[in-house]
């Protein structure tokens, strides 16, 4: 009798412990789901919008932080004088409602671009603009597309006497004195950037100095849509919310931030899927350039944005830049070894990502799932995902729906 | 008897134990990779001896701890093995990742010759947080010879 109530203890022991046990290392435990080891509750910190420092300086640009260049440069953005048909803006294709983005696989301005609008958030962050980074700073990409035929379509000549017939009195206040040209000292179709051959002879034709007061204008437009642009930055989405809660040890308002397949595709994401390897930081990307293994038809990347940047005129250590040269480092220590670059492009932020359909940069695919089922697929040693499951994906993805919060921006 | 029920009980709670195990985190896989980091927390230090044994090289870093993903720069001291500092070097600088096979996402290079055996480098940027690898090669007095730091960024 003693042996078997002995017998008994033991095994209910065995069966209290180990079922304990089973269901703990199973199905996440309640009271489990918002555990977090220091160092994963340090590379979460590391991902929230509180660990976003305030905008950086911008060296190469004098009017970054100028409240008259931020009101120019808004209303520049938003002005379709600029372009050759008068219909196109910055905002046709970075649509303020649509996070910036505009729902398209390839950007339509003039006519149909070969790559995707890049989201404009937390732009002021990054060190490289457009997919393939061949520009340096964000004033300097915001005049690359006004020149460019399929999406402005028109010359910097015709914008400078755009800015002399409606800006005057808005451009010398911030920039000084307009230079006196004339149509005839500087015909509006004259350019060196629009890859045609008449407007590049005209351009030759100008007087030096008139083409270099016409650059600098062009420039300052620039200089002012970028003091705009730079200010849209992310406010918190529900994920921070969830980090905010984890850090204080708040278990009912992390529940309500955050459910647990989206919590459960945190721990995938800054874990097993290592997908903070690119998308790390408040903003979710490391500005660099990765070939993912996607099919970039004949697009090389950033292989070739490395000569375009390093030959730019409007270059951080080009005459129109603000910047003393010991600042432009990232120019000066430019990895120029083009043969690692091919068909890489620039790691896109994943806030609101959710939000703003479809991906890659020339719109590959339509949903989140199907990006994260073609990294799973991909053979890129940038992207080793070939052990995540069915399941664990489609957690990845709960997870990144909970990056979409609102935007600020003037 | 009760010596045999004894040995059941130790047995029945000792797969009690085992079975918990799992669930305490107790057991868990270690990565494997390619390369293994080095075990030994003298290859991390900030002052190394070159491969032949002819400097002596110590780096600080500004900022002082090493920044993820943000441009900055290291000075470089380089002695002889007897202590004697290195006033003309000429100094390559490289970095890569062993376990993920890249390498830094800019090309940094030495600037500066402080010219009583410091050296400026400029255009360091680690893109990532691990295990990292930092070679420089020394060209002074006739002898080349090269000097590796590991770097474990978090």
């Amino acid at each position: 009798m003693p042996r078997f109530t002995l017998l008994t203890v033991a095994f209910m022991f065995f069966m209290i412990t180990g079922m304990g046990g089973v269901s703990m290392a199973g199905d996440k435990d309640p009271q489990q789901i918002h555990q977090w080891s220091e160092e994963d509750k340090k590379v979460i910190r590391s991902l929230s919008l509180s660990s976003l420092p305030p905008l950086p300086p911008d060296p190469s640009n004098a009017y970054a932080d100028n409240p008259k260049a931020i009101e120019l440069g808004k209303k520049l953005f938003f002005d379709k004088r600029f372009s050759a048909n008068g219909k196109v803006s910055c905002a046709t294709c970075h649509i303020p409602e649509y996070s910036f983005t505009d729902r398209l696989a390839l950007a339509r301005g003039m006519g149909t671009n070969t790559r995707r609008t890049m989201p404009l958030i937390g732009a002021a962050y990054q060190s490289w603009f457009f997919w393939d980074g061949r520009k340096d700073s964000l004033w300097s990409q915001a005049i690359g597309p006004i020149e460019s035929p399929p999406e402005h379509g028109v010359t910097r000549s015709y914008c400078a006497h755009l800015i002399i017939d409606k800006y005057k009195s808005e451009y010398t206040e911030i920039f000084g004195s307009l230079p006196k040209v004339t149509h005839k000292s500087c015909p509006p179709k004259a350019s060196p950037g629009t890859g045609n051959a008449v407007a590049l002879r005209l351009w030759k034709a100008m007087k030096p100095g008139d083409r270099d007061a016409v650059n600098r204008v062009y420039a300052n437009i620039g200089k002012a849509i970028a003091a705009y642009v730079r200010r849209i930055v992310p406010s918190p989405a529900p994920f921070d919310m969830y980090v905010e809660a984890v850090l204080r040890n708040d278990q009912a308002a992390a529940d309500r931030a955050m459910g647990p397949d989206a919590v459960e595709g945190l721990r995938l994401f800054i874990g097993k899927a290592k997908c903070t390897n690119c998308h790390m930081g408040p903003l979710f990307t490391d500005s660099g350039f990765h070939n993912i293994g996607i099919d970039y038809n004949e697009d090389k990347g950033r292989a070739e944005g490395i000569d375009k940047v390093l030959s730019d005129e409007f270059n951080c250590l080009g005459k129109y830049s603000d910047a003393k040269p010991e600042q432009c480092g990232e120019l000066r220590f430019i990895d120029s070894d083009k043969s690692k670059y091919t068909g890489s492009f620039k790691t896109p932020t994943l806030r609101k990502v959710a939000d703003r359909p479809p991906y890659m940069n020339a719109g590959q695919f339509k949903t989140l799932e199907e990006v994260l089922f073609f990294y799973r697929k991909s053979s890129s040693k940038e992207a080793e995902h070939q052990n995540l499951t069915d399941e664990e994906l489609l957690k990845i993805e709960a997870f990144l729906k909970t990056l979409s919060g609102p935007l600020s921006f003037p | 008897m009760l010596k045999k029920l004894g040995v059941i009980l130790v047995v029945v709670l000792f797969t009690c134990f085992m079975a918990l195990v799992p669930a305490m985190g107790v057991v868990s896989a270690s990565p494997k990779s390619a390369q293994e980091r080095p075990a030994a927390e003298s290859a991390y230090s900030k002052t190394m001896v070159s491969k032949e044994g002819t400097f002596k090289v110590t780096y600080t870093s500004d900022p002082e701890a090493v920044p993820v993903n943000k441009l900055h720069s290291w000075k470089l001291k380089v002695e002889t093995a007897d202590g004697t500092p290195v006033k003309d070097a000429e100094i390559t600088v490289g970095g890569t990742m062993p376990e993920h096979g890249h390498g830094m996402p800019t090309m940094p290079s030495v600037t500066k010759n402080y010219g009583d055996g410091t050296y400026l480098v400029e255009g360091m940027k680690f893109s990532m947080m691990g295990w990292w690898e930092v070679n420089f090669n020394i060209k002074a007095g006739g002898k080349t010879d090269s000097v590796t730091f590991n770097l474990r960024l978090q």
